[in-house]
């Protein structure tokens, strides 16, 4: 196990086994590492190997079936608004009956804060995002890009304590994708939240992570986690994640 | 303006027809008993607008009709809402709503004269049956057609049962709740006239037959046309309330993507 400065999320021993009509498919075994505070972590390993599961379970969405997930060293076993998960298709996660703002303040009860208030953090938000003029506007009138923007406004205006993004510009096109890794840096400068990645593209996680989880084989395992991976080149982590597929 | 054009043609084309029959009946071509010439029938139901027995009639149906959708109306979401979120309880109820879905309505009129009586509350009761499974099959589907993420975001964001099927699910299914409430508004009008027309003493489905049997042909005539006009305006009706509650959606396929 990694343990990180301070654990915000720690995943502990987790697992989990789908019971299904051929039997039981175990997707992910005994996984195990730690998201410290303002940590900038990329999960990495082939596709349909659970790491949307993984995230499903970080964010308290769904419970594992073997070891758990602890926020500030409490176990989540509902779903946890503090762990925001920005889901791969967003674009369906946005009500199609509101605009831009009003998806923004989607759900939230005033707990505190002002109607008035909230609404102005939302403009606010949606400003930074460079959306100032697209407030009003519904999410099908937004592009792909504008419309992960509207979701990462949404998910940061809970000011949540962890960021999961399960592959955030996947669906976008190179220069969008460009924008929005910048954006997600200056979110992670300016914000004090954790985030939490997955990812296909290696030069994606060499930009933008700190550190790099990898998981690989079935049921997924983890394989390593990779400290200080800003310093890494392209060729050395693609050793490293090759070694770990069992390719030279 | 081809549009435009067509359009006047079909208008003319029902005026034409009507004249046809006009000048039909008036010249003998066609029995007048059976069809009277049209102005005769303008009058019969001018006249029943002017003495108060049509509106009497519409008020009374369309009150029972009504009453009776509204029921139909607020089980048949509810309960497809629960059968479209959870398995179990759409596996539950999936058999008896598949055995009594394909019977006609009409057919089960004895059984509630049976146990009603022929009052307002065995037509309420047929016509409530005969709404609600549209609206029942329509909400399960909507209801399974929303977006899991967009339920799993809803969750993720600490919203509780109801308010994620409030706030979210049924809004994401209402184009498709709205498909089996339009059905089931063409539905009621059907079914309050067949329930007037087999038991009864009032409503314009009684009115209708009677004018029948006591061979009053031009009101009959009359009543059917009243009824079509029903028909047409409850339809208008349904659909300005739908582009308003829908406009997000109609705007939404009408978008080009962008």
């Amino acid at each position: 196990m990694t343990t990180a400065a301070v654990s915000i999320l720690g995943v502990h021993a987790v697992g989990m086994t789908f019971e299904g009509v051929g039997g039981r498919h175990p997707a992910l075994e005994d996984i195990s590492f730690d998201i410290g505070a303002r940590d900038l972590v990329a999960i990495v390993g082939e596709s349909g190997c659970g790491k949307t599961t993984l995230l499903r379970i970080m964010a308290g969405l769904q419970r594992p079936t073997a070891g758990e997930v602890r926020l500030a060293g409490v176990p989540i076993v509902r779903p946890e608004p503090q762990v925001c998960l920005v889901f791969q298709h967003y674009a369906a996660t946005l009500l199609p009956w509101r605009n831009a703002l009003d998806n923004v303040l989607f759900g939230l009860r005033a707990r505190g804060v002002e109607g008035g208030q909230l609404r102005q953090s939302a403009l606010a938000l949606l400003d930074r995002m460079g959306l100032a003029a697209d407030a009003q506007r519904f999410p099908w009138e937004l592009s792909g890009g504008m419309q992960q923007r509207v979701a990462l406004a949404r998910a940061l205006i809970r000011r949540p304590r962890v960021l999961l993004l399960d592959e955030p510009f996947n669906a976008v096109d190179e220069r969008t994708r460009a924008s929005l890794q910048e954006l997600l840096l200056s979110i992670h400068r300016e914000e004090r939240c954790s985030i939490v990645l997955v990812t296909h593209d290696l030069d994606e996680v060499l930009h933008l992570s700190q550190r790099i989880v990898v998981l690989a084989g079935r049921p997924a395992r983890l394989r390593q986690v990779i400290d200080g991976a800003a310093g890494l080149s392209r060729e050395a982590l693609r050793t490293h994640l090759s070694v770990v597929r069992g390719r030279p | 303006m081809r549009g435009f054009e067509g359009r006047a043609l079909g208008y003319a084309l029902v005026v034409g027809l009507l004249l046809l029959w006009e000048l039909a009946s008036v010249t003998r071509l066609l029995n007048p008993f059976y069809f009277p010439p049209v102005h005769q029938v303008g009058r019969s139901l001018f006249e029943a607008a002017l003495d108060g027995r049509l509106a009497t009639a519409l008020l009374t149906s369309l009150g029972r009709g009504f009453i009776a959708f509204t029921v139909a109306a607020v089980l048949g979401v509810g309960l497809g809402a629960l059968a479209g979120r959870h398995l179990f309880f759409r596996q539950l109820i999936d058999p008896i709503v598949e055995l009594l879905r394909p019977l006609p309505s009409p057919a089960i009129i004895p059984v509630a004269i049976l146990l009603l009586g022929i009052d307002s509350s065995m037509k309420v009761f047929i016509i409530g049956w005969a709404c609600f499974f549209p609206i029942l099959l329509n909400t399960i589907d909507g209801v399974r057609s929303v977006p899991p993420a967009l339920v799993d975001t809803a969750r993720n964001f600490g919203l509780r049962y109801a308010e994620t099927l409030f706030t979210v699910v049924l809004p994401a299914a209402t184009p498709v709740i709205f498909t089996g409430l339009r059905i089931s508004l063409a539905v009621m009008l059907i079914l309050t006239v067949v329930t007037e027309m087999v038991a009864g003493s009032n409503g314009i489905g009684f009115l209708l037959l009677e004018a029948e049997r006591t061979f009053r042909i031009a009101d009959m005539y009359g009543f059917i046309v009243a009824l079509a006009l029903v028909g047409y305006g409850l339809n208008r009706l349904f659909l300005l309330v739908d582009r308003r509650v829908l406009a997000w959606h109609h705007a939404m396929h009408k978008a080009p993507t962008p």
